[in-house]
C-alpha cells in the first residue's frame, strides 16, 4: 500500500464511527473496508463493477456488490448508512451531482477523497503547455479514466451550491498534511459532509 | 467482444468415479400441499470427507431436469459426467478436498428418489397420477431429513442454480440456522406471468398427448413422449440466450438447399429434436409436470403479504447471489430483487453479475468469472 492511499485510508478510519454502517463506492480490491472493519469494526457493503475487483473484494472477505455506480444506488433503501464513502473515484464519475445525492439518500453522512486539480505542480504542467501526470494523476490524457478533474474551491463551491454541508476537510500533500494554501499545495484532499437542514 | 469469451477456471481435476446411495425415509411427511407422503427413498451421491466436527458438509441441489449426480462419473457409465463437475471436485471451485458435497434426487424426481413412476405401496402400482405435488419447501424438509440421517446439523453452505438456487434461498428461510453460507446463482424470487405461461404450455404438450392417460400411463405400457418432447424443445429456448443460439447455430442449414417443406432444415431444430429425443427417452412426464408447478408456486414473499424483504427477514446465512447477463429466464433483474431484500435485512451479501453469453444455462459452464468468485467466496468458508 502506498504511503498516499495509507493515508487516504487513515483519514477516513478516523472519521468512521466504531462499528457503523458504511457503504464504500468503488471499492476496488475491498482494501478500505477490510481496513476498516479491523480498525473499526465497521460493517456494511462495497459496489464495485469490474470482474476481477469484484473476486478480489470477496476473496478479501468483503461483502461486495457487483453494480453501476452511474445508475443511481436505487438498490439501497434510504437512510440506510452512516458513512457512503467514495475514495479516489469521483473524478472518474459520469453523473456527479446525481451520485453525490444518492449518497446523502442513503446514508447519514458523505466522505470523499480525491487528487486536488488545483495542486502547483499540476498548474505549472498546464502552463507548460502539457496535461499533468503525477503520482495522484498517473495517466496520460488518453488513456485516463479521470473525466471530471477539479479543485478544492470547486468542490466547496459544489457543496455550497448543492445543499451539502461540509463538517470536515483533511488535506494531504505526499500523506502529510497541509497547513497554508491547500488549494496550491494540497495533493490530495478528503471531505466528510452531510446534507445542509 | 473478446471480453465476452469464457475462459476456462484453472485448477483442480474431477472426483472420478462415485457411487450413488439410497436412503429410505418411514416418518411420514406433511406436504405444504396437504398430502402426506408415509415413506419415501432419497437417493444421493458424496463427495470428499465428512469432518470430525461435521461442519464441513455443502449441499447442492438440483434445478429442473438434473439430479443427485453433481460430479464424477459412473464405473460402468464413464460418459456420465455430473452436471456441475466443472465445478466441484478436488481443487475446484468447491473444493472436495476441504468440503463434503452431498448431490440429493429430490422427491418426486425420476432418477432414484421416490416419484411418480415409484410403486405406491399401498397400491403397488406406480403412484402416476396419485403422486402428490411436491413444493421447495418440501424438498427442503426432505433435504434436512436426508442431512439428519447422515450426522449433519448444519451446512457449511447449500448451493445451487435456477430452481436449485431457489432451494438454497429457502434453506436459508426453512432451517436458518442449519445453513452458513448459501449461494443462489441464475434464480428468482419467484417466477414471472411470463415464466409460469412457459411451463403452462410445457404441461400442456404433455397432458394433452393421447399417450398420457391422465397421468397413469406406466399401466399402458406407453409414456407421452411427443409431448414431453415439445415441452422439452420449449424449456431449451428459454435456456439459451438468441445471442448464444445465433453464435451456435445461425440460420445454418442442414443440407445445402432449401427443401421448403417440414423436414429438419435449419439446425436448430435439428439440434432441439436431438435434445427432445434425448430427454423424452430418460426423463418422467409426470415428474416435469410436478417439477414445474413446484416453480411456478414458489414464493417465499407470498405469505408476506408479497414483501419479500419481511420474508427473508429470518434468513441468517452469509449470501453469494450470481446472474447472468443475457439470462432472460430469470433475468439479473430478479436477483437484484433477492439482494435488495437481503440489503433490506442488511444480510451478509455479495453479488455478482457475470456478463456471459450463454442465457440461462450460463450457471452450467465453466466461465473464470462466475467460478472466480464462487471460488473466491468458497474459500473464506472456514468450516
Amino acid at each position: 500500500m502506498s504511503a498516499a492511499i495509507r493515508a487516504d485510508f487513515e483519514t477516513i478510519a478516523g472519521w468512521v464511527k466504531p462499528g457503523a454502517r458504511v457503504l464504500d463506492l468503488g471499492c476496488g480490491d475491498g482494501a478500505l473496508l477490510a481496513f476498516l472493519r479491523e480498525r473499526r469494526g465497521v460493517t456494511g457493503y462495497g459496489v464495485e463493477i469490474d470482474d476481477e475487483r469484484v473476486i478480489a473484494s470477496v476473496r478479501n472477505g468483503v461483502s461486495v456488490l457487483q453494480m453501476d455506480l452511474e445508475a443511481g444506488l436505487s438498490g439501497f433503501a434510504s437512510d440506510t448508512f452512516d458513512h457512503v464513502i467514495l475514495s479516489q473515484t469521483l473524478q472518474a464519475v459520469r453523473h456527479t451531482e446525481r451520485l453525490l445525492a444518492e449518497m446523502l439518500r442513503v446514508g447519514r453522512e458523505g466522505i470523499v477523497s480525491f487528487p486536488n486539480f488545483g495542486h502547483w505542480r499540476v498548474r505549472l504542467a498546464i502552463a507548460l503547455g502539457r496535461m499533468p501526470v503525477s503520482r495522484e494523476l498517473p495517466y496520460q490524457w488518453y488513456d485516463t479514466p479521470n473525466i471530471h478533474l477539479f479543485t478544492l474551491h470547486d468542490f466547496e463551491d459544489f457543496c455550497a451550491s448543492h445543499g451539502m454541508r461540509i463538517l470536515e476537510r483533511r488535506v494531504l500533500s505526499g500523506g502529510v498534511p497541509v497547513a497554508r494554501l491547500p488549494n496550491l499545495f494540497a495533493a490530495t484532499a478528503a471531505y466528510r459532509f452531510e446534507r445542509a437542514g | 467482444m473478446n471480453a465476452r469469451v469464457a475462459a476456462p477456471s484453472t485448477g483442480g481435476r474431477s472426483v472420478g468415479v462415485v457411487t450413488p446411495a439410497d436412503l429410505a425415509f418411514d416418518t411420514p411427511l406433511a406436504l405444504k400441499g396437504g398430502a402426506v407422503m408415509p415413506a419415501y427413498a432419497l437417493r444421493y451421491e458424496t463427495y470428499g470427507t465428512l469432518n470430525a466436527a461435521r461442519s464441513n458438509a455443502v449441499l447442492v441441489c438440483h434445478a429442473l431436469n438434473a439430479s443427485h449426480h453433481v460430479a464424477g462419473v459412473y464405473a460402468d457409465d464413464p460418459k456420465n459426467v455430473g452436471w456441475w463437475d466443472n465445478l466441484i471436485g478436488p481443487g475446484r471451485a468447491v473444493d472436495t478436498d476441504r468440503f463434503f458435497v452431498i448431490g440429493v434426487n429430490n422427491l418426486g424426481s425420476c432418477f432414484g428418489s421416490t416419484g411418480p413412476a415409484s410403486i405406491d405401496p399401498a397400491t403397488g402400482r406406480p403412484w402416476g397420477a396419485a403422486f402428490p405435488f411436491v413444493t421447495v419447501e418440501d424438498w427442503v424438509d426432505t433435504q434436512a431429513r436426508l442431512a439428519t440421517a447422515l450426522g449433519i446439523e448444519r451446512f457449511a453452505a447449500v448451493i445451487g442454480g435456477s430452481l436449485g438456487g431457489m432451494q438454497a434461498l429457502q434453506w436459508t428461510l426453512s432451517y436458518p440456522d442449519r445453513v452458513g453460507h448459501a449461494l443462489i446463482a441464475a434464480a428468482t424470487p419467484k417466477l414471472s406471468a411470463q415464466n409460469i405461461a412457459f411451463n403452462e404450455v410445457a404441461r400442456r404438450a404433455i397432458t394433452t398427448d393421447p399417450d398420457f392417460h391422465g397421468g397413469n400411463y406406466y399401466e399402458h405400457g406407453v409414456v407421452p413422449g411427443r409431448g414431453l418432447r415439445i415441452a422439452r424443445m420449449l424449456g431449451h429456448i428459454t435456456y439459451l440466450s438468441d445471442d448464444a443460439m445465433a453464435e451456435k447455430f445461425g440460420r445454418d442449414l442442414r443440407a445445402d438447399t432449401f427443401g421448403r417443406g417440414l423436414d429438419v432444415e435449419f439446425e436448430i431444430e435439428s439440434y432441439l429434436r436431438y435434445q427432445a429425443d434425448k430427454f423424452a427417452a430418460y426423463f418422467d412426464a409426470n415428474t416435469y409436470l410436478r417439477i414445474t408447478r413446484a416453480l411456478d408456486w414458489f414464493d417465499p414473499a407470498h405469505a408476506f403479504d408479497g414483501d419479500l424483504s419481511a420474508a427473508l427477514a429470518r434468513a441468517r446465512a452469509r449470501f453469494l447471489v450470481v446472474s447472468f447477463t443475457s439470462d432472460w429466464r430469470f433475468s439479473p433483474a430478479r436477483s437484484r430483487e433477492i439482494v435488495k431484500a437481503l440489503l433490506d435485512n442488511r444480510r451478509d451479501v455479495s453479488y455478482a453479475e457475470v456478463d456471459a453469453p450463454h442465457g440461462h444455462d450460463a450457471f452450467l459452464m465453466d466461465d473464470a468469472r462466475y467460478h472466480g468468485v464462487v471460488r473466491a467466496w468458497m474459500d473464506n468458508i472456514r468450516p
